[in-house]
């Protein structure tokens, strides 16, 4: 019988696929629970193998099913019917190095993952000397994906050096940025180039045991990844003695509890530990002093996805890609009031407005677009006039923005951008560790302050003293959490002043 | 028959009975606890087993947890109130998580949230009076393509409107 796909990745199930698959399975096609293509505004998006490559159909309900049926024996002509899924320009358009195979296979099938060039990276670094495998990562430009975007082969570097009986690797999946889904994406369609990423930094530094810290809020990608890791310690991929050499590497699935601030890597590390999740002081830096104290590489899930293509391919290939100093690709993720939001992988260098408005076709309202948040909820919040950015570190830095783990949120112009930043405040004051009294204490103080400004209440006073909060919590933060989140306040009021003012115009008026 | 006091000497002497009389909360937890080998750094996954076996983190529970993993009971106490996931009181029989993150609220996830509450007579935090559900606030599913989103139980639903939200409620309460 036919095989047709339906994707598992939980944004797929969250309209309908499980749905979906079971009307189909009633009807005796042959399913293969896939990966999601990130079509995600064309979900549940099945597709039917053909000789003509994967025809594909969406977005498909279960009431759709019974109609569907005659079209589906052939992969032939119907309203949902979006031709070969490869020819979308939505997917044509992407340069995908990381997202090549999701959507395309089974996601817990080592013989699929295989078959579609998996484990080749894996296979060249256990006939690599550790330092070659540094070098590799190091010549492709790879920076940190979670956000910082700290070069990865130095952080190897480092804890490959460093002498210690014990070292670790550790995942940071705690993908809580708002408008952020690449990570579970991975763990839910590709989740073997995860553990093949987190393999090679183990041989290449020399660990031989690792963790992938999920958040909660995501039973699926946990489940997939259990399911994965179960599937490779079992081929021998992972495990004592990988594909018969002597490299060694445990890995396991440790679930977060619903605290942002676990995203930041020392308190992930202190929950790691089964501790409260406060921020640690650096340095020690934890390449040097992690995990129980030891050397330890923590990297987020896109950092890790890209190096089995840099191993396999070539440093250099990675490299070619990109613009300035941000090489590569980076999965954008497409949120929010957007009307074809999904995952678009692009290199360095594309702008703003290529993605929301040539991808993404602007609102979802169809009202015009008045802000845009790029980074999570700790990046800034850009107005229309800027979307022909280029989305690269240094061009957003200067910009006093974030390209961060590339979210983009937007929003249409219903927003009130005085509502987003109080918003930004007493999310810090919910999420903060409570170790440092800038984030502490001026989160709270911050959300008492914008709403004396929103009610009015001393506009100009109040304005210059969030400038000054915002100045002291920027400084004086013990990490990103208190220190960044002045961006989206300080950007709100800078490009949206108006929103600030609301009390005086509505007397002028 | 051991008095209460009787039990406790017994146990913090550390001699064995063959009738367990401790509370079914602290025999859960050293269960849980010695399924993880009693290490301390699995505190968080020993917590979420436990909250799914007795539907909360009951104080009768934290002694024995401490006891087995060689811990103060104020640190684990701290770890248990530092994480959003852990709850002191069961929750309905349904939770319903609703998402206010960004990405949601491009989407006004802020009138569905308020349109929740009023028609279940709830704040966030709360349970209906039938006990059947539980609603809260949550900070992204990562399904921000598909905004609003929310979570019954462990299933994500996207594009939540006021009908499929009456039909979620509607089902919760079946």
């Amino acid at each position: 019988m036919t095989r047709v796909f339906v994707p598992r990745d939980s944004a797929a199930r969250s309209v309908g696929a499980d749905e979906v698959a079971a009307a189909l399975a009633a009807a005796g096609f042959n399913i293969v629970r896939n990966g999601s293509r990130g079509l995600l505004f064309l979900e549940p998006l099945i597709e039917v193998e053909t000789a003509q490559g994967r025809v594909a159909y969406g977005p498909v309900t279960a009431g759709d099913i019974p109609g569907l049926l005659p079209a589906l024996k052939t992969g032939g002509a119907h309203r949902l019917c979006l031709g070969n899924i490869e020819e979308h320009p939505y997917l044509k358009n992407q340069e995908r190095l990381t997202f090549a195979r999701c959507g395309i296979t089974d996601p817990v099938s080592v013989a699929d993952y295989v078959k579609h060039g998996g484990f080749a990276g894996l296979r060249k670094a256990l006939a690599m000397p550790g330092a070659a495998i540094v070098a590799e990562v190091t010549e492709s430009g790879l920076r940190g994906r979670g956000g910082a975007g700290f070069p990865t082969g130095l952080k190897w570097k480092t804890v490959h050096d460093a002498a210690a009986d014990q070292k670790y690797i550790c995942c940071n999946a705690d993908e809580g940025d708002s408008g952020t889904f690449a990570d579970r994406m991975v763990m839910e369609g590709d989740p073997f180039m995860l553990v093949e990423g987190m393999t090679i930094a183990a041989i290449a530094v020399g660990a031989t045991r690792g963790y992938v810290y999920i958040r909660s809020e995501y039973p699926d990608a946990i489940a997939t990844m259990r399911e994965a890791i179960d599937a490779a310690t079992a081929a021998r991929w992972l495990g004592t003695d990988i594909q018969g050499t002597d490299k060694s590497f445990r890995l396991e699935v440790r679930r977060g509890a619903a605290a942002y601030i676990c995203g930041e890597e020392t308190a992930m590390l202190e929950s790691l530990e089964g501790k409260r999740g406060t921020v640690r002081p650096k340095p020690p830096i934890p390449a040097l002093e992690g995990l129980f104290g030891k050397p330890t590489v923590i990297n987020n899930v896109l950092s890790f996805s890209a190096v089995p293509f840099i191993l396999a391919e070539g440093g250099a290939a990675y490299k070619n890609y990109g613009m300035g100093r941000s090489r590569g690709t980076l999965p954008f993720q497409l949120a929010g009031n957007i009307r074809q939001g999904g995952l678009v992988e692009k290199a360095f260098g594309v702008t703003l407005r290529q993605l929301v408005e040539d991808f993404g076709g602007g609102t979802f309202t169809g009202r015009p677009v008045r802000a845009i948040q790029v980074g999570g909820p700790l990046g800034a919040y850009l107005p229309a006039g800027q979307m022909d950015l280029a989305m690269d570190y240094e061009t957003f830095a200067a910009a006093g923005a974030m390209v961060g783990h590339g979210g983009i949120v937007v929003f249409d112009d219903s927003v009130d951008m005085a509502r987003q930043a109080r918003f930004a405040m007493e999310f810090c004051a919910l999420e903060s560790c409570g170790k440092c009294t800038p984030c502490r204490i001026g989160s709270t103080r911050g959300v008492e302050v914008i709403d004396r400004i929103i009610a009015g209440e001393s506009r100009e006073a109040n304005l210059e003293l969030l400038s000054d909060l915002c100045q002291t919590m920027t400084d004086g933060s013990l990490c990103a959490m208190g220190g960044l989140t002045p961006m989206p306040v300080m950007s709100a009021v800078r490009h949206f002043p108006e929103d600030f003012d609301k009390p005086s115009r509505l007397a002028a008026e | 028959m051991f008095t209460v006091r009787q039990c406790h000497e017994l146990d913090m002497s550390g001699k064995h009975t063959l009738i367990d009389k401790s509370p079914r909360e602290a025999t859960a937890a050293r269960e849980i606890a010695l399924r993880y080998g009693n290490q301390p750094d699995a505190l968080l996954e020993i917590l979420h087993d436990l909250q799914h076996e007795l539907g909360c983190i009951p104080e009768a529970a934290l002694p024995a947890l401490a006891k087995a993993l060689n811990r103060s009971r104020a640190e684990i106490h701290g770890v248990v109130t530092f994480y959003h996931d852990f709850r002191h009181e069961a929750a309905g029989r349904h939770v319903i998580r609703l998402c206010r993150a960004e990405a949601c609220q491009s989407m006004k996830a802020n009138e569905l949230i308020a349109m929740v509450e009023r028609f279940l007579q709830v704040r966030l935090g709360q349970t209906t009076a039938d006990g059947a559900i539980t609603i809260q606030e949550v900070f992204c599913l990562g399904n921000c393509a598909l905004a609003p989103a929310v979570m019954v139980d462990d299933r994500v639903v996207g594009r939540v409107d006021a009908a499929r939200m009456e039909k979620i409620i509607a089902e919760c309460r079946s």
